[in-house]
């Protein structure tokens, strides 16, 4: 399907030639960025940022994006959502936005909001993330980033570690897996945050295998190794939370334990402990790499959603 | 109405209204509730349940004099009552008979089970959609969030349990 117009709302929609696609632009605008010479594909557009939900990093990232490309900014927050439009239903926000921007990016942590508001927008809308559902640009990148480290995609060992459940990250990152063709892919995370039984179920029957293993076993095989951390704002119940904080750590001494040398360890950030600093500055560290290639990515994406010259 | 015989010991044609039959056996009170027909709308009811039916064995039957059902009455019903046929009868005669179908999308007649899918936010104009997974048995799945119905959270849903 072709790129231009498009809303990304969630990575189901989307094949591996699209994805493919998606990263040869990418490779071109992280070329640019790093001759410091980008072409300013998106002057004159006008791209709105509505963040329901607070998130610097995927914010910042897609005004960095949008700002490289020459494209104008305006920025929705949490807080604006709160006072400004007080009392103004989240379909009255989007249709305001949608009447003066060429493309909306939305975050909110309602699951379905990103859907309806492609339904009300006349403007195409990317899913900057909704509630525990879909994050779709970070599925992209884990996948980028991954691509970029090992020059392919297909052919390596996957370990997800962490907040299965409540994390919208793995659930996309799996849905995007389930387009390449992986050795194996092992998930390892406490009784409690085990993937969802429908999300798992519609992996299955997408032809991707999972396999549950303990962290030493997952680690001993992986080439990726996909840190989450716990969903803390996620959970009905904070009781809950309490039980499963801090139950797991990914730790310099047992990476060097037990993992392959050539294993990297990507993670989608914020981290709280779940990841010690003392792995930052190891072979194993690949996510302030990920980290970074998000603008390049975001940058590709706008491109080719807004029919820019990718 | 195959074997309507056996029944007239039991119960008079109607001259108005609307005979539901071929319901599960059991399901006759079941199907009353989510119509929310309580007997005290003035109107004559009959029911028969554990009526013999050559096609199922065993099927209840409703007849509702001068009540007709409206479409999202039909989407309940056949949620509930998916082999159930409606018959309107106008001056003893059958006038009209179908079979009801759960559509492959549903909108507005289900709530979704996630507190925090967008079609559950107060304040917000947006109808629940559901689509239809599996007819038998019964799943459907929230449009928005992915979350998922059976056959028993719907019947609770519809009759308000
Ligand atoms: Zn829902």
């Amino acid at each position: 399907m072709p790129w231009q117009g498009r809303d990304v709302v969630d990575i189901r929609d989307f094949s591996r030639e699209d994805l493919e696609i998606l990263f040869e632009a990418a490779d071109r605008m992280l070329d640019e960025l790093e001759s410091g010479n980008v072409k300013k594909r998106l002057e004159g557009k006008l791209i709105s940022l509505a963040f329901f939900e607070p998130s610097t990093r995927t914010r910042t990232s897609f005004e960095a994006a949008a700002k490289r490309l020459g494209a104008e900014t305006i920025v929705f927050t949490a807080e604006e959502a709160m006072s400004v439009a007080k009392g103004e239903s989240f379909a009255d926000t989007i249709r305001m936005l949608d009447s003066y921007s060429d493309l909306i990016v939305v975050r909110h942590r309602y699951e379905g909001a990103a859907l309806l508001a492609a339904e009300i927008a006349r403007a195409p809308v990317i899913n900057g993330g909704d509630g525990r559902q879909h994050h779709p640009t970070q599925a992209m990148l884990d996948l980028y980033t991954v691509r970029r480290l090992f020059s392919t995609i297909d052919g390596l060992n996957y370990l997800i570690l962490g907040d299965l459940r409540y994390s919208r990250t793995v659930s996309s990152l799996l849905y995007a897996l389930s387009l390449f063709r992986p050795v194996s892919v092992m998930l390892s995370s406490p009784s409690e945050l085990r993937l969802r039984d429908e999300v798992r179920a519609d992996l299955e029957a997408r032809g991707l295998k999972l396999r549950e293993v303990s962290i030493e076993e997952g680690l001993r095989e992986a080439d990726v190794i996909y840190v989450t951390r716990i969903q803390r704002e996620r959970f009905p119940d904070p009781s809950e939370y309490e039980k499963v904080k801090g139950s797991y750590k990914v730790t310099r001494k047992l990476l060097e334990t037990y993992a392959k040398r050539s294993a990297k360890v990507l993670h989608p950030l914020p981290r709280v402990d779940e990841l010690t600093p003392d792995v930052d500055g190891t072979e194993f560290q690949a996510y302030f790499l990920q980290a970074r290639l998000g603008v390049p990515l975001r940058m590709a994406l706008l491109t080719l959603v807004l029919g820019g010259d990718a | 109405m195959e074997d309507d015989k056996g029944e007239k010991l039991l119960v008079s044609k109607i001259r108005d209204g609307t005979v539901i039959d071929h319901i599960p056996a059991g399901k006759a009170l079941l199907v009353l509730r989510i119509l929310n027909i309580r007997g005290s709308e003035g109107f004559r009811v009959a029911i028969v349940m554990n009526a013999d039916s050559t096609r199922m064995g065993r099927k209840d039957i409703v007849k509702l004099e001068n009540f007709y059902p409206k479409f999202d009455d039909i989407t309940k019903i056949a949620l509930v009552a998916p082999t159930a046929t409606i018959n309107t009868i106008r001056d003893y005669e059958v006038v009209q008979k179908g079979q009801v179908e759960v559509p492959k999308l549903i909108e507005g007649i289900l709530r979704c089970p996630n507190p925090t899918c967008i079609s559950r936010k107060s304040g917000e104009p947006v109808t629940s959609k559901f689509i239809l997974v599996s007819r038998q048995p019964l799943r459907l799945r929230c449009y928005y969030c992915g979350s998922e119905l059976t056959e028993d959270d719907v019947s609770k849903q519809l009759t308000g349990e």
